[in-house]
């Protein structure tokens, strides 16, 4: 698989800070994959979110966009159009007051013809399950709703990659879900490459990759089942681990040996399972 | 001793235009004086506009409300007084701080209570060392803090009122694990040492699991369920089916009941799941 996304040696340092926020990232993103990117606050997730499509430059070394310099401002639309964000408040991305309208807003402003606008919203809108919900007011609407139009109004854009920054941090578990499973089905469908930034552990199983930041690095970066199976390096970052992995940890401290691998519940409780029943 | 009496509460909003919407109906809920009550529901499921009513911002379309035995509405000075006594601290508080100083923002409750100096000055102090807000930290903007400091500076304010209750609408949305857990401990202290009434509105089931004496489900404007997290939870099938989750280690122990495994109904924390594990070796549980 080619790489869409590459940072190299990335520095970032905000104006009047004394300290970067990020120091020296390397990162190379698949294009179709998963990536989900955790860490607490202030650990340079955002910040790095932000360089993938030229909000900020970095202030040291490079970052590619499918080969496009991001400090290249000649090349600053284009890496726009490649990459659409999502952010964590749906209130703030909600432009127009019918939900069509407000997914129409990128590609009118990216000059489509009036033909293909009309098929991308359809298009988008029937991608994250809002289709019915075409003529509505957006403002009625529920968060997860909201943020699928917000989510829509990006793919009407064709992105080949969707950065979502924290998108379900104003959800409900039902919101959260509705998001997560339509951005993953973007991925597996339709080879849409997804970088997730979450704090949510329960976000990050589906992904095919796991990044980790913490003071501005990478502090890990491996599939979702072995970064939470290093569950003393989570628990000293301030993070905590799916409740799988605690539990099946705790049992082990007891004198079990059980796979911190089994992620999901349904894998956890086969594992018990087949333990208790033996 | 209840402290709260809400009795056949009903809120529409826009009655008699084409977007009327029943909001609530119908609710009854008596919270004791002490207690920590965790409200639970759906994204437009009631809840926000049902703890609206609890201080009088919201006027119920029909229905009471009592606070120490006199009906809110009363009359107009009570009225007024119930808006101090019972402090609501909004979702994404931050949102609301506006003072040029830390100081100034969480003294602004109190200095509309008609207090001396000298007791806002006690009240802004015990109010931010509840809180964990060094005093340090009084001469700043409240645009220079970070999230979960400005999250912690507004409940300040709120808290500095004294209110003999207070309601936190998802005071843990949006912050990372870290900033959570220490929300959640400056709320079980201060409840602690104050001994004021807290209800906490939240999504996170593992958060009120572990810190709610009692639970109170909202469905489609209506009570669904109250009890113990123990009662509540032990209703899993209930729970999801109105787009609620039970806490992971209850969504653990029911695959493993799916499995033969059936290790009881009362699992909501990671310790019980585990303990009851350990147990389960000695034989089947009973």
């Amino acid at each position: 698989m080619s790489v869409i996304i590459q940072t190299e040696n990335l520095h970032h340092r905000y104006m009047d800070e004394e300290e970067d926020s990020l120091k020296g990232v390397d990162l190379a993103i698949e294009k179709g994959s998963f990536v989900a990117i955790l860490g607490h606050n202030g650990s340079g997730k955002s910040t790095l979110a932000k360089h993938f499509n030229g909000i900020l430059t970095p202030t040291e070394g490079k970052v590619w966009i499918n080969g496009m310099d991001t400090s290249d401002e000649d090349k600053l639309l284009a890496i726009r159009q490649t990459v659409g964000m999502v952010f964590q408040n749906p209130d703030n991305q909600i432009v127009a007051n019918v939900v069509e309208d407000d997914v129409a807003f990128a590609p009118e402003n990216l000059g489509v013809p009036s033909e293909e606008i009309r098929q991308r919203v359809d298009n988008a809108l029937k991608q994250v399950g809002m289709y019915e919900y075409r003529m509505h007011a957006p403002h009625l609407l529920s968060g997860g709703q909201k943020q699928r139009v917000a989510i829509a109004g990006v793919i009407a854009m064709e992105p080949e990659v969707i950065v979502l920054d924290e998108p379900t941090a104003m959800l409900d578990p039902k919101g959260r879900k509705e998001v997560v499973s339509t951005v993953s089905r973007l991925c597996r469908e339709k080879g849409i490459t997804v970088v997730l930034i979450t704090h949510h552990m329960n976000e990050c199983v589906d992904a095919d990759r796991l990044v980790v930041m913490s003071g501005g690095r990478v502090i890990a970066d491996d599939t979702p089942a072995r970064v939470f199976s290093q569950v003393s390096l989570m628990e000293s970052e301030g993070l905590t681990v799916p409740a799988t992995t605690q539990v099946l940890n705790t049992l082990n401290q007891q004198g079990y040996d059980f796979p911190l691998e089994a992620l999901t519940v349904e894998q956890c409780a086969a594992a018990i399972a087949a333990n208790l029943n033996a | 001793m209840s402290i709260i009496k809400v009795e056949n509460l009903s809120h529409v909003y826009s009655e008699g235009t084409p977007f009327e919407k029943t909001a609530i109906h119908d609710i009854n809920l008596t919270i004791p004086e002490g207690e920590m009550v965790g409200v639970i529901g759906h994204t437009g499921s009631g809840k926000s506009t049902f703890i609206q009513h609890l201080n009088g911002l919201l006027k119920p379309t029909s229905g009471t409300i009592t606070l120490d035995g006199r009906d809110i509405y009363e009359s107009k000075q009570f009225t007024h007084d119930v808006r101090f006594r019972v402090g609501l601290v909004f979702q994404y508080p931050e949102y609301q701080l506006f003072e040029e100083t830390v100081y100034k923002d969480i003294a602004f409750g109190p200095s509309n209570m008609k207090l001396s100096e000298e007791e806002i000055d006690e009240r802004v102090r015990e109010a931010a060392a509840f809180v964990r807000v060094e005093e340090e930290l009084f001469e700043k903007s409240p645009l220079e803090l970070s999230g979960g400091q400005k999250r912690r500076v507004a409940i300040a304010g709120v808290i500095a009122m004294r209110p003999s209750v207070l309601i936190l609408d998802e005071p843990t949305a949006g912050l990372d694990p870290g900033g959570c857990q220490q929300i959640l401990q400056n709320i079980c202290e201060y409840r602690e040492k104050s001994g004021s009434t807290v209800i906490l509105v939240s999504h996170s089931m593992d958060d009120v699991a572990r810190i709610a004496d009692r639970l109170v489900v909202f469905s489609q404007g209506s009570i669904l369920m109250e009890g113990t997290p123990e009662e509540v939870f032990s209703h899993p099938a209930e729970l999801t089916e109105v787009g609620l989750s039970v806490p992971e280690p209850t969504s653990i122990a029911m695959a493993l009941k799916e499995k033969g495994v059936d290790l009881g109904s009362a699992i909501y924390t990671t310790d019980q799941l585990v303990a009851a594990i350990t147990r389960w070796k000695g034989g089947p549980a009973c």
